[in-house]
């Protein structure tokens, strides 16, 4: 029991992982795409309708990936090229996706999917207690901790993780310095895009396996709130998924039980837990002002 | 997607155009609170509306707009429809009452039929609703033939009257056969979110149940309790496609027969106002194939079923006790429409205390 709901909490909180560690870096380039939702749910309606046409859940996932991609390429020309406003662009981009993927979607309605396999090595997935959990998972749970750990490498240990950094921080002087800053978040727009596919792709090939019109009921949103709470650091992202997943997860269990608390309040839970834990991680004024990307949602245009 | 876009059209069309168009063919409009995607409750009110279609064939023109929200917008959603040349109206959720009426009274001569309220301010707006929890008497009866763990999971949207009779009328069927049978209770405090609901289930899984029911919209908890090897009931359609080895029953809500029968009312001039609270026996309630079942009990639901349906039997029938042990119904008294309408206690037997 214990160890189907340690599985029950990574499943819950792998999405969210995943969205948010892409947004953070679209954050950290200095955009600010309020579209997550929107993109997730593209990608769960073409995950899902590429693995129903080719029987393939990893084709299914490439062409979430893509289409999200894709999507978010949307958002990068009305955003970098055109200058339209940020917070209003990524909005229209999250009502956009909701509309067109429930009308791509109208013939996926009522059918069951296909879902994506979990992993099975002989032997080393039979072990008692952590033999599923740390060897049975569905491969996209791997994928979302390899991320992480990318991510957190890319941003604090490479060069061109600091020229992205530097793009968000300023981006003035980044130009000043002969720093492409258009292309640079062009390229971390694409990557948040591709990590909301392949978040929602996880919700209709994996989590739940089928299409119901705006299935991601609101993950994205909680995404985006998971990386300004975490202060745009990867590891913390981490720590507040699984934390909102562990939370959602104890209060089913608590509900089950029938303690006697306010179901109400239980469900509010995750929310009010994940904001006092990462507040809490991130009182420190001083490093939450270095994390905080400086020209975050500022418009660049480049003199001419 | 044709038809969604001909739809539109065919609104925007009627639009411009005024009554030009209402004079060709009786037209029937209808509006949703979700998605007709959902597979739930508005694909149900869709499905319906598909069903009177092919009933009345060219007398009648339809339209519909999804995913309309309670409170402001509705109003104006069910004004221009009203403006459009809409004949009769169908707003289909509770949080319409209100707009509906205020509508209704300035378009007089457009019928409107408003789904689960109570208010009919104007003799031009009708009410309806479907006594659901007649099907979870029986899957009560079911449950408790089935499990071997003598506990059902109910996964539950809102503590709302319809939502609590619900779980008190599958407890009350469940210990029609084994009085020691015990559910337990998760609150989703949502209509629709699969991977909640999905979460709920694996939750009351994991804590020993060996049945599955749900009061929410999606057939998420249905692929879990498919991929654990347990059993369920579908919710608000058929949802065998998603558990051919699952699922025991389903409620279908199905509101293709009333549809017809109202649109025909209006086509003959015969419309009158009315509240119909219908079940089985009006046909508004239907149990999908019974399966995954040995035969014995498949014989009991359907027995169970027939006694609720000719009327012989209704499943708040007393001696019932509430869940703190007092008494509500004396030996052989019938609960009262208007008591379950507004219901917000449990009786004995659920494993839970009940939000308020």
């Amino acid at each position: 029991m214990f160890e189907s709901i340690l599985i029950t909490i990574a499943t819950a909180a792998t999405p969210l992982l995943i969205a948010s560690i892409g947004e953070l870096v679209v954050e950290r380039s200095g955009v600010l795409n309020l579209g997550v939702e929107g993109m997730m749910v593209m990608g769960a309606v073409t995950g899902f309708g590429v693995t129903l046409a080719t029987g393939s859940p990893w084709l299914g996932i490439f062409a979430a990936i893509a289409v999200g991609a894709l999507f978010s390429l949307l958002f990068g020309f009305l955003t970098l090229t055109l200058v339209t406003n940020q917070v209003a662009t990524g909005l229209a981009l999250t009502l956009l996706g909701l509309g067109l993927s429930g009308m791509l979607g109208e013939g996926f309605v009522g059918q069951p999917g296909i879902k994506l396999g979990n992993l099975d090595i002989p032997f080393l997935s039979d072990l008692p207690v952590i033999g599923r959990l740390i060897f049975g998972q569905d491969p996209v749970f791997y994928l979302s901790i390899l991320l992480t750990v990318g991510v957190a490498w890319f941003l604090f240990r490479t060069r061109a993780g600091l020229t992205l950094r530097s793009v968000g921080d300023n981006h003035g002087s980044a130009h000043a310095l002969g720093i492409n800053v258009i292309g640079i978040r062009y390229l971390a727009v694409m990557f948040g895009g591709a990590c909301a596919g392949l978040a929602g792709a996880y919700l209709s090939l994996v989590y739940t396996p089928q299409w119901i019109e705006n299935m991601t009921a609101g993950r994205g949103w909680i995404a985006l709130a998971l990386v300004v709470f975490a202060s745009w650091r990867p590891w913390r992202v981490l720590a507040g998924a699984y934390l909102f997943g562990a939370v959602s997860i104890g209060q089913l269990h608590a509900q089950a039980l029938g303690i006697g608390v306010p179901s109400q309040l239980l469900s509010s839970l995750p929310y009010l837990a994940t904001i006092v834990v990462l507040v809490l991680i991130s009182r420190n004024r001083r490093l939450t002002m270095v994390n905080t990307p400086a020209s975050l949602g500022r418009p660049f245009v480049p003199d001419r | 997607m044709k038809s969604k876009i001909l739809s539109f059209a065919a609104a925007a069309a009627v639009l411009s155009l005024g009554t030009m168009a209402a004079e060709a063919a009786t037209k029937a409009c209808y509006i949703y609170v979700g998605p007709i995607g959902d597979f739930g409750w508005s694909y149900q009110h869709h499905q319906g509306l598909e069903q009177m279609k092919a009933e009345l064939g060219d007398q009648v023109e339809t339209a519909y707009l999804e995913s309309v929200p309670e409170g402001a917008d509705a109003e104006r959603a069910i004004e221009r429809f009203a403006r459009s040349g809409c004949n009769i109206i169908f707003t289909t959720s509770f949080g319409y009452m209100d707009p509906t009426n205020k509508v209704a009274g300035k378009f007089p001569d457009v019928k409107f039929e408003h789904a689960t309220g109570y208010k009919r301010d104007h003799p031009n707006v009708a009410t309806y609703n479907s006594k659901f929890h007649e099907g979870r008497y029986v899957q009560g009866v079911i449950a408790a033939k089935m499990s071997k763990a003598g506990v059902a999971g109910y996964i539950a949207s809102f503590p709302i009257p319809e939502v609590v009779m619900g779980i008190n009328s599958f407890v009350l069927g469940a210990q029609s056969i084994n009085p020691d049978f015990k559910l337990k209770v998760v609150w989703a405090n949502t209509w629709f979110d699969p991977g909640k609901e999905a979460d709920a289930a694996k939750a009351l899984i994991d804590q020993g149940v060996d049945i599955i029911t749900q009061h929410t919209d999606s057939t998420a908890p249905m692929q879990v309790a498919t991929e654990r090897g347990i059993k369920a009931f579908g919710q608000a359609s058929d949802m065998i496609k998603f558990g051919p080895e699952t699922q025991l029953t389903s409620i279908v809500d199905n509101w293709g027969p009333y549809y017809t029968e109202r649109v025909k009312a209006v086509i003959d001039g015969t419309w009158k106002q009315h509240d119909v609270w219908g079940g089985m026996k009006e046909g508004h309630v239907v149990m999908a194939p019974y399966a995954n079942m040995p035969d014995d009990v498949k014989k009991l639901a359907e027995e169970t079923e027939a006694k609720i349906k000719s009327g012989e039997f209704n499943p708040f029938t007393g001696p019932i006790k509430k869940q703190d042990g007092s008494e509500w119904l004396k030996d052989g008294e019938v609960a009262e429409d208007g008591v379950l309408l507004g219901m917000n206690f449990y009786v004995q037997g659920v494993d839970d205390r009940l939000p308020k």
